[in-house]
């Protein structure tokens, strides 16, 4: 690392603007001809915002104190910070004082950072992963309300099991089928069965956990 | 205009209203405050009477060294005031408005850098807290609010005076609690103190039932390390990275043009003799944030200025022509870089921050550190080699040029002196010359928060109250009330324009009725002065609400009971100061300043440092 402004990694990638911090910059830092602001100098460079805009899904765990109030702390500050949850899975730990959350969202990867580190703000907050890019095992739960009626039940019957899906009731005009996996399998079930009719439709929102031997929940300095 | 003198009050110092504690002053009133502290760290007083949820609560803050708490009685908080005769150490100040009561808290707070208490009733006493709570949340200050609330039977049924008050105060509080049980105070007082004053601190919100504060309990008072062991996910780290200590010294060795920029975490860790250890080894000059005023000695050669959208144009030329900021305590606020894109456009960036969370917020910076402001210094000191002004003169010479420019070409004293009219500026800056810089100035928002900033002359630490995040009209009287108290050793200033003054100057009367020696200086132009300058340069002179028709200020303070002092010409003001001064108690100064005057330099919104507006004569043809 050294002082060159020239080596700055903020510095965008269009060229007009690396252009001109090179011309600022040169071998050394700025010298005091060169940097102070003006007109008769080149124009300075423009300074790069934090993150890079491109928004992708993000799945962060959080292990978080099992008490009264938790998920409205987390839920008011991911709105309060605007950022938008796509899908959020509460649940126990195997320990009493502990809950586990499985949070979704959009974001680029210094956005969703921020989201990780403002939910550390929270006292009752003790560990939170961004998981995304881990070897890991993901599936959600859905159940589907589908109409089937007795010209097409046979169909809706034999599109479930090629799915891998389940059927929990079976009643005169409409089935349950329950499936899990990743959200897109889930999404590409639910538009197939689409067709027939969808009266009801529930997801719990994905559920994650890294492969391997280590652990989030040992990785909780007490 | 004489004080009239309260004769239920004791005699003696007592009677000048400078009971409050200030440790190691050696007052009878000090001891009896370190008696009582000391015997509630070992058992309960023998009360003859049942020990109940409000009994805990005033060992509690005895424990946590509170001496003065700013509150408002009301239905379901009376179990307290039931129980505080027997607590005479611990100084209960009735103030005329819970939003008082909370900005006096936090006054306290930041002049004495220990936790600032508040309280209200349920309902309405808690909403009125709320706008200090949120004050004190956007500055980072160290403040425990405490609510009652209705018998928890009754929570949820729309009772009379219920409200969510937990609600409103979570996204705005460092943490918040609701107690029902008495059984729990004791673990959460303590908690809700370690809370507000541990890493970076904050207000923390404690909602008790009436039912638990009337409650039977024999709950005991944790130690400090099962506090700690309580709060598994609260573990501030205040250490810097070795490594990225080491890449800031090497930065800090290769920058050609460096500048240290001072924030509000360098008064909070109380950091100001390293930082000025850092500069002087390294010869940086040291920039500071509206809060981070008093961070340096002004008077010192390396105090380069206020930063940002009214700071002077000198600093913000430096911070634009930089090749490294060292930002220490700061959170790059959008009044500091303005347009983030063109801001310190050659410089890379060390911030230091004891929050992570501030690191990487609203710019990206080369070198991140995490840690106390303290420890950090102490640490990155050692290892930066030794630069002495020799070395930079070039660079130091420049900047030395472009102060004088700035200074000299400042609105300071021009168009209303002209006009035979008084300026703002002057006044704050008598102000300071006859308090020798060394009181408490306690701004309110606005332009009179900017004149402060600017013309006062600060030379020590936490002599500056400001609201800077929130920006809270309001708030200069009543965190004056606090600031005086905390710090009676100092004079203290309360400079408000006529807008904030006219929001909360009830507290006029707790002034008096507390004999708090606070000294107002009112900056009256009879006008929403931001709000018209505003209007004039960004809105096309569309003048809207902007005038604001005042009462008779000298009458006003007269029916309080409080001497007041006018001023309307240049050649006025010494004397009305003085003689303010010279008051054994709160006294008002009426300025009646000239009525148009803007803050200059003014960054618009929007724009970068580079784009300040320096002065206004009408939009360009």
């Amino acid at each position: 690392m050294s002082g060159d402004p020239s080596s700055n990694g903020r510095l965008p990638a269009d060229a007009a603007a690396t252009a001109a911090a090179t011309a600022a910059a040169t071998d050394d830092a700025p010298t005091i001809a060169e940097a102070p602001p003006g007109p008769a100098h080149s124009a300075p460079p423009t300074r790069a915002l934090p993150g890079s805009g491109e928004t992708r899904r993000h799945v962060l765990v959080a292990i978080v104190m099992n008490k009264p109030g938790v998920l409205n702390r987390v839920s008011s500050l991911m709105r309060a910070r605007n950022f938008n949850i796509d899908s959020l899975a509460v649940s126990k730990t195997d320990r009493e004082d502990t809950s586990r959350m499985t949070i979704t969202l959009h974001g680029d990867d210094v956005a969703v950072e921020q989201a990780a580190k403002q939910l550390y703000r929270l006292i009752d907050v003790l560990k939170v992963q961004d998981v995304t890019s881990d070897p890991k095992v993901e599936h959600e739960l859905a159940f589907v309300k589908i109409r089937a009626t007795d010209s097409n039940r046979d169909e809706v019957l034999r599109l479930i099991e090629l799915s891998r899906g389940r059927v929990v009731d079976l009643a005169d005009g409409s089935v349950i089928v329950e499936v899990t996996g990743t959200e897109s399998e889930i999404d590409t079930f639910v538009s197939l069965v689409r067709t027939y009719g969808i009266k009801e439709l529930v997801r719990t929102g994905a559920v994650v956990m890294a492969r391997g031997s280590g652990s989030i929940e040992e990785a909780i300095k007490r | 205009m004489t004080m009239k003198t309260d004769p239920a009050k004791p005699p003696g110092p007592a009677a000048t209203g400078r009971r409050s504690h200030v440790p190691g002053d050696g007052s009878a009133h000090a001891a009896a405050v370190e008696r009582a502290q000391k015997g509630m760290l070992h058992e309960a007083r023998d009360l003859k009477r049942t020990r109940i949820g409000a009994d805990v609560l005033c060992e509690a803050l005895l424990r946590q060294g509170v001496d003065v708490f700013f509150s408002y009685p009301g239905g379901v908080i009376l179990p307290l005031y039931d129980v505080l005769g027997d607590y005479p150490e611990l100084r209960h100040v009735l103030v005329r408005h819970e939003q008082g009561g909370a900005h006096a808290a936090d006054g306290y707070a930041r002049v004495t850098g220990t936790v600032g208490v508040c309280m209200g009733t349920s309902g309405p006493g808690a909403t009125n807290l709320v706008t200090g709570i949120g004050t004190a949340m956007l500055d980072s200050v160290p403040m425990v609010a405490i609510t009652g609330n209705v018998p928890s039977a009754l929570i949820g049924k729309d009772a009379f005076q219920e409200i969510d008050i937990n609600g409103i105060t979570l996204p705005m509080t460092k943490h918040n609690y609701l107690v029902r049980d008495a059984d729990e105070l004791p673990r959460v007082i303590a908690e809700a103190f370690h809370i507000a004053r541990t890493g970076r601190p904050g207000p923390v919100h404690v909602d008790i039932t009436k039912d638990a504060l009337q409650q039977e309990t024999r709950a005991e008072h944790p130690t400090h390390a099962e506090v700690v062991e309580g709060l598994p996910g609260f573990r501030p780290n205040l250490e810097g990275h070795g490594r990225q200590l080491k890449t800031a010294a090497t930065e800090i060795a290769n920058a050609k043009r460096p500048v240290i920029l001072a924030g509000h975490g360098v008064l909070h860790a109380q950091a100001w003799d390293d930082l000025k250890a850092f500069a002087e080894k390294t010869s940086i000059p040291v920039a500071w944030t509206l809060l981070g005023i008093g961070a340096m000695d002004e008077t010192h050669p390396l105090a380069y200025g206020y930063m940002g959208m009214h700071g002077w144009k000198h600093v913000n030329r430096a911070i634009q022509s930089a090749d490294l900021l060292i930002a220490i305590g700061m959170r790059f606020d959008d009044r500091v870089t303005g347009n983030v894109r063109t801001y310190a456009p050659y410089a890379r960036i060390i911030h230091v921050d004891i929050d992570p969370a501030e690191i990487g917020k609203n710019v990206a910076v080369e070198v991140p550190i995490v840690g106390d402001a303290k420890r950090v210094l102490q640490a990155l000191t050692p290892m930066v080699p030794e630069t002495s002004a020799d070395e930079r003169r070039e660079y130091l010479d420049q900047l030395a040029d472009w102060k004088r420019d700035s200074e000299a070409s400042s609105w300071h004293g021009s168009g209303a002196w002209r006009d035979g009219l008084l300026s703002a500026d002057y006044v704050v800056e008598r102000i300071g010359e006859l308090t020798d810089h060394q009181a408490t100035y306690v701004a309110d928002v606005g332009q009179n928060q900017m004149w402060l900033a600017r013309y006062t002359g600060f030379r020590n630490p936490n002599s500056h109250v400001s609201s800077g995040g929130l920006g809270t009209m309001g708030f200069s009287v009543p965190a004056a009330m606090g600031a005086a108290l905390g710090r009676p050793d100092r004079e203290t200033w309360a400079i408000t324009g006529d807008g904030g003054f006219q929001m909360t100057f009830q507290e006029l009367m707790t002034l008096v009725a507390d004999h708090i020696p606070v000294k107002i200086a009112l900056l009256d132009n009879k006008k929403l002065g931001m709000i018209r300058q505003w209007q004039e340069i960004i809105y096309a002179g569309n003048y809207h609400s902007a005038s604001l028709p005042g009462p008779d200020f000298a009458k006003l303070a007269d029916a309080f009971g409080i001497p007041a002092f006018r001023a309307r010409t240049p050649g006025e003001v010494d004397d009305a100061i003085r003689a303010a001064q010279a008051v054994d108690g709160p006294a008002l100064i009426w300025f009646e300043i000239a009525e148009e005057q803007n803050v200059f330099p003014m960054m618009p919104a929007g724009k970068g440092l580079s784009d300040l507006i320096e002065k206004w004569d009408g939009p360009d043809e």
